[in-house]
């Protein structure tokens, strides 16, 4: 019972993360702009649910609310900081980004003090296998939500215009600006899109876990080893590398203790490293 | 060139503003005794930065009003300096520094955290300025032999030794099992090792030993191997991150234990982030307001409450008390030393044994406060879900009786 239990606890988990990192892959691979600020954007989003949650709201209309404020939010700091450097080199990005990161966790300080808070959903609890697994309502509702926007997102993507724009730009940013895409509008919207889910994320931790200004960090190295291990442009590969690393996390503490777990799945990304790039020097072909 | 100029104007601006702004401040100005101190008032700490700012603020002002101190048949008034140390013990280390050398304090008041108390004792040792501080409980302050460093508090080891003891207590003087999860910081692994040391002392045992990792909020793991093993006690500190995830996540994952132990519960608003998941949570703390010490300015722990209430707008947190008595000790000091020399003053701090509304007050050799116990509250909560902390051990200061053990969560 205890590996299911582990095994649940890190699937739900992991479809939180996994939408942290399929906004960061969707923009990695458009913009290739790798975004050091994503966790900050993720706490801002839990913000905005915790104030709805301090105002009598029920923190669960932040999923809502959340993202259609980050899209602004997102568009902003594409318009003041990110456009200058979309088309230099990924090491002015980070740069760039890592400001934007810092920025945020001292203005969210600032404005919302450096307490550590959470919103209560009073969601309750799913006992399964006669009491012996326990699933907290609240994460079952995440992984819900976190599903749902990430198969609207695919239908977006394939269906509407600007999901194709997106696509296209991704593809050869230089060949769809000639078939008339226009790429500034196209970067904005996805800038804008990833902010909205680092939104939505961000109201779902608010309500399974906790936020604090500084918080931040991890979220943004877990969903950079997620794209690292899933790859760019392979989303479903996002969910199943997002899943695979939350149940990998759950058995490592519960095996080799919970000193070990963040070390245990560094370990695994090193050697999912390791074991890609054996692989390509295999495949490796010289021009004659 | 024209950028020459630029950095030209800009360097001699700086040599301007700093020849201006270093005033010449001294130990005594007239009838001011000025003490330095930096506080974290940005920056992740910058909640408890302010509790402990207010904690001086207050005792300087109440010192003052109720005649200040009076050296060599002067009376003398307290001033504090302070700097925003950005809750970074680099930046922290540099402040001292820049207060003692430039601004020329002879006295210190200590930071918030025993991380940037850690950052400034070298400093505050290397110039032989004596440091009272109030925020700073790590094990490590006070066995590195400093002699200028003064902590009004008790150390970290002993903060949740007591809920080991009252658990032995409660199972009629045997042993009994613990489940144990900390976070990878110097604080909560002194308190950690005072926990150790009880389970050695009681004869009881460790079932659960984890570590959690700073940037976690998630303990699933943990609680889940907590519901197997089925401890007498398990024991949090995490700061107020863990308090808060602790708690959500015991009352969403159900897990039933008879006794639950943890710290930082007044700093995370437990009560009231919480509600009634958090009933029955036992808390260590340095202070508690119904704690019946008395001195001559603050009268009791209530009345010290209710004054800051009326100051600050919100009841005093621990943090807040503790700095407060931190300057009723530098008072006492400076009377019996009778002098501002500072080996004088150092040694009167090192020779203090008194009663202030926080505690008694005595140092060891150390620098740690040895004549004050931590206390425990539980939180209890009525029907109407209104919770309250009471104090429960020591019994001696005990104001409500321990519920014990916590009730399951299918009888809540």
């Amino acid at each position: 019972m205890i590996s299911v239990q582990a095994c649940l606890d890190g699937v739900l988990l992991g479809i939180l993360f996994a939408l942290i990192a399929y906004g960061m892959a969707l923009q990695w691979g458009v913009m290739n702009i790798i975004n050091i600020a994503q966790g900050d954007l993720v706490i801002l989003g839990g913000y905005i649910a915790y104030f709805m949650y301090l105002y009598g709201i029920h923190p669960a209309w932040g999923v809502i609310v959340a993202p259609v404020i980050m899209f602004f939010v997102g568009i902003a700091i594409y318009k003041l900081v990110i456009n200058k450097v979309v088309d230099r080199d990924l090491f002015i990005s980070i740069l760039a980004t890592f400001g934007i990161s810092i920025l945020f966790m001292q203005l969210m300080n600032f404005a919302f003090g450096a307490d550590v808070v959470l919103a209560n959903s009073d969601y309750g609890t799913t006992m399964l296998f006669n009491n012996n697994v326990v699933l907290p309502n609240s994460k079952i509702f995440s992984a819900f939500i976190s599903i749902l926007f990430a198969i609207c997102l695919v239908i977006y993507m394939k269906k509407s215009k600007l999901g194709r724009a997106i696509r296209a730009t991704a593809q050869n940013a230089r060949a769809a600006k000639i078939l008339g895409v226009d790429t500034e509008k196209v970067y904005a919207a996805t800038f804008g899109i990833n902010a909205a889910l680092c939104g939505v994320a961000g109201a779902l931790i608010s309500i399974t876990f906790t936020i604090h200004p500084y918080m931040g960090l991890p979220y943004t190295i877990r969903s950079f080893m997620i794209v690292i291990v899933a790859g760019l442009g392979n989303l479903p590969g996002v969910a199943m590398s997002g899943m695979g690393l939350g149940v990998f996390e759950e058995f490592a503490d519960y095996i080799l203790g919970t000193e070990f777990r963040i070390g245990s799945v560094f370990l695994l990304l090193v050697l999912i490293l390791v074991y890609r790039r054996f692989k390509l020097s295999r495949k490796r072909e010289y021009l004659k | 060139m024209r950028l020459n100029k630029i950095i030209l104007s800009f360097v001699s601006a700086l040599v301007i503003l700093f020849s201006t702004s270093v005033a010449s401040f001294a130990k005594v100005v007239g009838d001011k005794i000025i003490l330095g101190a930096a506080i974290s008032l940005t920056g992740k700490y910058s909640s408890n930065g302010v509790h402990t700012q207010n904690g001086y603020n207050m005792a300087v002002d109440r010192i003052n009003s109720m005649g200040g101190v009076k050296v060599g048949g002067k009376t003398y008034k307290f001033d504090i300096i302070y700097y925003d140390d950005e809750s970074n013990p680099k930046r922290a280390a540099q402040l001292a520094e820049r207060l003692i050398s430039q601004d020329g304090v002879e006295f210190m008041l200590g930071p918030y955290s025993s991380g940037l108390t850690k950052a400034i004792a070298p400093v505050t040792e290397k110039y032989g300025v004596p440091m009272v501080e109030a925020n700073g409980a790590s094990r490590s302050l006070f066995t590195k032999g400093y002699k200028y460093l003064f902590a009004v508090l008790a150390p970290a080891n002993l903060y949740l030794d007591v809920a080991i003891d009252l658990a032995v207590e409660k199972n009629n003087g045997k042993g009994v099992t613990v489940a144990m999860a900390f976070e990878q910081d110097a604080f909560s692994q002194d308190v950690r090792l005072g926990v150790l040391d009880a389970i050695k002392r009681t004869g009881s045992k460790k079932v659960i030993d984890d570590k959690l990792p700073k940037e976690l909020n998630d303990m699933a793991a943990t609680l889940v191997k907590v519901k197997q093993m089925k401890p007498d006690v398990l024991v949090v500190s995490g700061h107020t991150k863990g308090a808060l995830t602790a708690i959500r996540q015991i009352s969403e994952m159900k897990v039933d234990v008879p006794m639950l132990a943890m710290t930082h519960c007044d700093a995370a608003k437990l009560s009231k982030q919480h509600g009634k998941n958090s009933q029955y949570a036992l808390c260590a703390s340095q202070w508690h307001k119904t704690l019946t010490y008395k001195d001559d300015f603050f009268k009791d722990g209530m009345t010290y409450d209710a004054d800051f209430t009326k100051e600050f707008g919100y009841a005093p947190p621990y943090q807040a008390a503790e700095s407060s008595a931190a300057l009723l000790v530098f008072k006492d000091a400076f009377e019996r030393a009778d002098s501002f020399d500072q080996k004088k003053v150092r040694d009167a701090l090192a020779a203090t044994n008194m009663q202030t509304f926080y505690g008694n007050i005595k140092f060891a050799e150390g620098g740690q406060n040895v004549d004050k116990p931590m206390v425990l509250f539980q939180v209890m909560c009525d029907d109407a879900g209104k919770c309250e902390n009471k104090v429960v051990a020591p019994t001696k200061w005990a104001s409500a009786k321990l519920i014990h053990p916590i009730p399951s969560w299918s009888k809540r």
